[in-house]
């Protein structure tokens, strides 16, 4: 069951059935894929779970033991990485340190019919976009982390592929940096309209950046959608758990007269939706998931939206911004996870204080 | 600590002082190696001009040596390539025997070559001496470019090639560049082991000596002794001149890729 691009773009690249071995280990178990044009697709999933394994597919440079990648209508079996209308920014940047950053730029015009002046134009046009004009003539292995990151941004840039690749790009950067090449990324993005196809480990990078993210576990993907959807209604546990924090609780499911009806350890039961049980609907012994910011502590003489459940906090954490407090609903022995914006005039609450928790069925997601 | 340091001193000592007492008596007056020293002399420097035999023995090693040097390098680069840049079963044994003649005993090196030459009818000469050299001098050269490829970011060459260089163009634009400290290195270094390599060019050349059999054989003649000392004081200024160019070749190199300086070969 191939993952289809979706209906607005036309697909640029389609993965089928892609099959890796590395020796005895298997890498890629299967992966079937559309991504379409102009798209910004993130491949998302833990250390060693494949995503490299997969963009160095679709590069040109493993060789894999079955399925097809198609480019653009065309079959990529048996076209070598340097002949692909794909460009890559590795993770270590691999800038060329024995030349300037005008020569790293212009590198991949050696061959282009484009005249000398020409191509010097075009270095500089794409070190401009990338936001380092007037850094040509520096040598390469003299710029920061973040420069490093432009130069191969612009030397990939500059052959205008028809998809750019991306292997952990901003990994190697701190915070600050990282979150400023976020934005930058993604306005770069669109100025160009290239495919983008981003791997990273980072779920909050993915959600941040991407039109659509697929997540992967042990060579396969578990899930690709939308951020929103992907946050919103995680189609398995472990995705739940990997993007973002979820908290879970034991329940137990039955049908009463059509209704779907979820009894939740500690919250009491409630009718739940077809689209909030992503499995299909669990008779019997389940589990819930929700986030910590659809749970929320009523202060004195605040009316509940939805529901309400007595509990006690047990852990608190202050971030400026917000508050996570750790609370125990009455009855249940693990602790969940929700989080207040800390508005002005809201006092912090302290360990071991009784609140009222206000939370909302419809955000509810239940797992078999 | 003050055993230590009292070793290290009289192991320098040892190990230099004879280096030392060359250009002593290089430019000593006495045709007699023996202090006391007798009077100031530049004579055996300009007698070493008129030695036609010595110049044929250096024109013939700095052939050798050459000829050597870049075989030995040439095969350093590819045994460097496949130790570092492949895998495939049996590639620490195969290194292994590579490397196998940095501790072989030369004599043997040099006999056994010498009975094959024969067994195959074939006469010593030049291009024996040479295949012992480049025998002897390529896990050297091995060892400099090992760590010069294993210093260069295979990701490097993947981005040449996917920005569509060929593997050829991209050794020649990339990779080439970025070892060619190693290489001047490694020629520099298999260049001065063959120049002064003595049992197997003793064993393997033919009628025309290599400098160092010349030498020794002029030291039946102790009138030719401070001669000898002469030109070996000219050598031993030779020899670290080229070490030396080729320590600031490697130096200057690392700093230009700007690779962090792990000490290197010297
Ligand atoms: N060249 C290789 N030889 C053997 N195993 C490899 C090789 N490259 C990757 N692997 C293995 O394949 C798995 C997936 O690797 P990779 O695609 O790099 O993961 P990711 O990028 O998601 O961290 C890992 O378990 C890794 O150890
Ligand atoms: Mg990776």
């Amino acid at each position: 069951m191939t993952i289809k691009a979706k209906p607005e773009r036309k697909p640029l690249i389609s993965l089928q059935n892609i099959q890796k071995h590395y020796g005895e280990y298997h890498a890629l178990r299967g992966i079937n894929l559309e991504i379409g044009e102009g798209e910004f697709f993130s491949l998302l999933g833990p250390s060693g779970c494949g995503k490299t394994t997969l963009l160095r597919t679709i590069a040109g440079f493993e060789d894999i033991d079955s399925g097809s990648v198609m480019l653009a209508g065309k079959d990529m079996m048996g076209v070598p990485a340097n002949k692909r209308p794909t460009n890559m920014v590795f993770q270590s940047y691999a800038i060329f340190p024995h030349l300037t950053v005008a020569e790293n730029v212009a590198f991949g015009l050696r061959k282009s019919p484009l005249s000398k002046v020409e191509k010097a134009e075009a270095a500089e046009a794409a070190l401009n976009m990338v936001g380092l004009s007037g850094y040509g003539n520096r040598a390469a292995h003299a710029l920061s982390g973040g420069q490093r990151q432009r130069v191969a941004l612009a030397r990939a840039l500059v052959l205008k592929p028809k998809v750019l690749l991306l292997d952990e790009p901003l990994s190697a950067l701190d915070r600050k940096m990282r979150e400023q090449m976020q934005v930058e990324l993604i306005k770069l993005q669109r100025e160009v309209g290239i495919t983008f196809i981003l791997v990273t480990h980072d779920q909050e990078e993915a959600l941040v950046m991407s039109d659509r993210i697929a997540v992967m576990f042990e060579g396969e993907i578990a899930q690709c959608d939308d951020p929103e959807v992907l946050y919103r209604r995680p189609k398995t546990k472990r995705v739940a758990d990997f993007i973002g924090v979820m908290n879970f609780l034991p329940a137990t499911c039955r049908h009463e007269g059509g209704k779907k009806i979820v009894n939740i350890v500690g919250l009491g039961e409630t009718e739940i939706t077809e689209e909030q049980c992503p499995e299909g609907f669990p008779e019997g012994a389940a589990t819930v998931g929700f986030r910590p910011e659809t749970l929320t502590i009523l202060y004195e003489g605040q009316t509940p939206t939805h529901r309400e459940a007595p509990a006690m906090i047990e852990e608190v954490v202050y971030y400026g911004d917000m508050t996570y407090y750790d609370v125990k609903f009455d009855g249940v022995d693990t602790p969940v996870r929700l989080s207040m914006r800390n508005l002005f005039g809201r006092d912090v609450l302290e360990v071991g204080t009784r609140a009222r928790i206000s939370w909302s069925p419809g955000a509810l997601v239940v797992f078999g | 600590m003050k055993t230590l340091k009292t070793y290290a001193i009289l192991y320098l000592v040892f190990l230099y002082a004879p280096i030392f007492l060359l250009p002593l008596f290089a430019f000593n007056t006495s045709t007699i190696i023996a202090f006391p020293l007798t009077g100031f002399t530049t004579e055996w420097f300009t007698a070493l001009l008129d030695i036609t035999e010595m110049h044929s023995a250096l024109f013939n090693s700095l052939k050798i040596a050459v000829t050597s040097a870049v075989l030995a390098t040439i095969f350093g680069i590819f045994g460097a390539m496949a130790s570092t840049r492949y895998h495939f079963p049996g590639q620490k044994g195969i290194m292994g025997f590579i490397m196998l003649p940095l501790v072989l005993p030369e004599i043997i090196v040099a006999v056994s070559l010498l009975v094959v030459i024969l067994k195959l009818g074939l006469s010593t000469g030049s291009w024996s001496v040479i295949a012992g050299h480049t025998l002897i001098c390529t896990p050297f050269a091995i060892a400099i470019l090992n760590s010069a490829f294993a210093a260069l970011d295979p990701s490097l060459e993947e981005a040449a090639y996917d920005l569509g260089e060929t593997r050829a163009s991209t050794f020649r634009r990339v990779t080439l560049p970025l070892v060619m400290p190693g290489i001047v290195s490694a020629l520099l270094i298999s260049f001065t082991i063959s120049m002064d390599e003595f049992i197997i060019a003793f064993f393997l050349t033919g009628a025309d000596p290599t400098l160092p059999v010349y030498l020794f054989s002029m030291l039946r003649f102790p009138k030719l002794l401070p001669a000898v000392m002469a030109l070996g004081t000219i050598l031993v200024v030779l020899s670290i001149l080229l070490i030396t160019i080729a320590e600031i070749f490697r130096r200057r190199g690392a700093k230009r890729a700007g690779l962090k300086d792990t000490g290197g070969f010297l």
